[in-house]
């Protein structure tokens, strides 16, 4: 696979300290062409270092959201400027590639891919993006000191846990171990699925403030989508999607709150 | 791309068991494909060379596949002989190296009995020029010596000494024996892979001999002459042939065979036909060869078969594997990398399958090889791979590509489709 094209992503031109990290106006989103909008934003803007709290129930357009933002779906109309870079221009290669590069996503469940190891989880993101496997190297004498430097911070430091079959792991080990390989390289921007919405309730809070510890410490944006509104007290600012999403017909705005938890 | 296919390599680590079978199931196929090519050009090759060295094959005049049949393959008969003075005239022809007089119609437990004299060690050549050699014993020298092809000492399990009584008629099943006059077994050739190796051959004289008093076709009572008359005449030269089955006719020089043919099919006291071994067979192959043909198609079936296995445990994999893939979009791989890691898969498990069956290939020549040429003849060789070989490989793997292209084609969609959303 060929690099080529992505020059444009500069590295040293991204994350000006003072512009937003995701600027949005009048974005739009169909699925196809001759369908009406499942997501439109009118305007916002999330500043470096802010964590967001993104709440909404199902079909309130939050998944839709994160791929655009990750740059996994094209823009259908409007703006998306994500680190200074028009996600709404770029092609599908240079926004995989601008990924790779600058956003650490976790998932609800089953982060893990079976047949690598703890550490080779963690380092993965460097498989795929030059820069992330700069960064780590940076920090870290090679990747593997890294990834064991980032799982020591997230409470994973046993030896004996390290060696074991990721599959094994306990739900909770497994999103710690997702978190880290979300830090690994130090991207600007993590996204978070639902990340705690299959841990226990004592231990939701305690993730979570793992995650902002290891954001402040990287100086990361984060952004924390969950349907579960009893979290949204410990973020800097909440979106209420359904409220938020221009797109979703008044009908759905007053079903929308019912299914929580 | 190296991280894509290091990826690929854990991924099939992870799922050994199944790629094993997969590895198998395309070995396999291939150790038959690759077998069954060389078991078909060591065929027609030993067909070709059925009969070599010889220049011509004369008879009565007839078909020539027909007259190839029975003087050479020794399957059906003939529609009539040669008379013994023909058969004089020809050795006569100036340009005539030497000739072999064929006498064919009585068998021995279903093999065919040939008459004929010592020029037949002498002169018949198979396979690329090879001559015949005895295995034990020697030629015919008494009246009463036969010897045998290899098959025919070891089918019916003969060994040098044993008495054999021969059947007039060609049937498996004779009524009508000679069993006045048992032959001795006094040689048994070495395996030719030939008709030879099922033939029992005795010398003229002895056709002669056991027919005496056959005149009308079965033993006429008080009329036929015992073993010492019958010795005593063939000593004083009188058991010559009136006729024979067919000719090998050797030239001094390949540059006359066209004129001698042309004497012979002229010859103007009897109707001949002289025929080129060569011609003839390529005629009789042009039947025959369809079989082989159709064997090959088989086992490329049979390699279609293995490596839509691979394509059905490949997409029975994506569905496990769509999380996978999804966490391989969400740190950055590119849709196209989804497709190279699944294609590497592919990739890799037909190079594996090649190898492991070209390997078993080997290991099956080494070990049976000597068997197959002890008992049959063949000599299937283990030499390195062909050309055609070669292009069967990188067509099994052209192949093995395009069902990656297929499989990866697919999680190349699921992936588009499914983006960062995890589905189960």
């Amino acid at each position: 696979m060929t690099t080529a094209g992505t020059s444009a992503l500069s590295t040293d031109a991204l994350t000006a300290p003072t512009g937003p990290v995701i600027a949005i106006r009048e974005l739009a989103f169909r699925w196809r062409a001759d369908r009406p909008p499942v997501l439109t934003l009118d305007r916002l803007e999330i500043r470096p270092g802010e964590r967001v709290f993104i709440e909404g129930p199902s079909g309130s357009g939050k998944t839709t959201l994160l791929g655009l933002l990750a740059g996994v779906l094209q823009v259908s109309g409007g703006t998306l400027d994500v680190l200074g870079q028009p996600l709404h221009r770029l092609g599908a290669v240079a926004r995989d590639r601008f990924r790779a590069d600058h956003v650490g996503y976790v998932f609800q469940l089953f982060n893990l891919i079976p047949y690598l190891s703890m550490v080779e989880n963690v380092a993965l993101p460097c498989r795929f993006s030059r820069r992330r496997r700069t960064r780590a190297l940076a920090r870290g004498n090679d990747l593997a000191a890294e990834a064991g430097r980032l799982l020591d911070h997230l409470g994973l430091s046993d030896p004996a846990l390290r060696t074991r079959p990721v599959t094994e792991l306990s739900v909770g080990q497994q999103q710690r171990v997702a978190a880290a390989r979300a830090l690994m390289g130090a991207p600007e921007l993590l996204i978070a699925d639902e990340p705690t919405s299959a841990l226990d309730a004592d231990r939701r809070e305690a993730f979570i403030q793992l995650l902002f510890r290891e954001c402040q410490a990287a100086g990361l944006t984060l952004i924390f989508v969950s349907h579960d509104a009893s979290l949204e007290g410990l973020f800097d600012r909440t979106l209420r999607l359904a409220e938020i999403n221009g797109a979703l017909p008044p009908a759905t705005l007053a079903w929308a709150p019912k299914p929580r938890g | 791309m190296m991280p894509i296919l290091a990826l690929a390599w854990k991924s099939l680590r992870n799922r050994r068991f199944t790629a094993l079978l997969t590895i198998l199931s395309i070995a396999f196929s291939v150790s038959l494909l690759i077998g069954v090519e060389r078991l078909r050009g060591e065929v027609r090759e030993g067909f070709a060379n059925t009969i070599s060295g010889t220049d011509l094959i004369v008879g009565a005049r007839g078909g020539p596949v027909n007259l190839l049949l029975y003087a050479v393959f020794r399957i059906g008969n003939a529609t009539n002989n040669i008379s013994w003075e023909s058969y004089q005239a020809i050795a006569a022809l100036p340009k005539v190296a030497w000739t072999i007089p064929l006498s064919l119609g009585d068998s021995h437990r279903g093999f065919r009995v040939l008459g004929t004299t010592a020029a037949y060690f002498d002169h018949y050549r198979y396979g690329r020029g090879r001559a015949l050699t005895l295995a034990q014993g020697q030629p015919f020298d008494d009246l009463y010596d036969a010897v045998l092809g290899s098959q025919v000492a070891r089918t019916l399990d003969y060994r040098l000494g044993d008495a054999i009584v021969l059947a007039h008629g060609t049937g498996e099943v004779s009524f009508a024996h000679h069993a006045d006059q048992p032959f001795r077994v006094a040689g048994i050739l070495a395996p030719t892979g030939t008709p030879v190796d099922r033939t029992v051959h005795v010398s003229l004289a002895a056709i002669e001999a056991i027919h005496l008093g056959w005149e009308t076709g079965a033993p006429v009572a008080g009329r036929a002459p015992d073993l010492a008359q019958r010795r005593a005449l063939a000593a004083r030269g009188g058991l010559t042939p009136k006729a024979i089955t067919a000719v090998l006719v050797g030239l001094k020089s390949r540059i006359a065979t066209f004129a001698v043919q042309r004497a012979i099919n002229e010859y103007a006291q009897e109707p001949l036909l002289a025929v080129l071994p060569g011609v003839a067979l390529a005629d009789l192959w042009a039947v025959i060869g369809v079989g082989e043909q159709a064997l090959l198609v088989v086992s490329a079936c049979v390699v279609v078969v293995g490596l839509f296995g691979m394509l059905t445990a490949l997409l029975t994999s994506l569905n496990e594997r769509r999380r996978e893939l999804a966490i391989l979009r969400s740190v950055g791989a590119r849709p196209a990398q989804v497709l190279a890691l699944i294609m590497g898969e592919a990739l890799f498990l037909t190079l594996l399958g090649i190898l492991f069956g070209m390997a078993l290939l080997y290991g099956l020549l080494a070990v049976a090889g000597p068997l197959i040429a002890d008992r049959l003849g063949l000599v299937i060789g283990s030499g390195p791979v062909t050309g055609t070989e070669g292009l069967l490989l990188a067509m099994v793997l052209a192949a093995g590509v395009l069902v990656g292209l297929i499989a990866g084609y697919r999680a190349y969609r699921l992936s588009l489709a499914d983006g960062l959303a995890i589905r189960i």
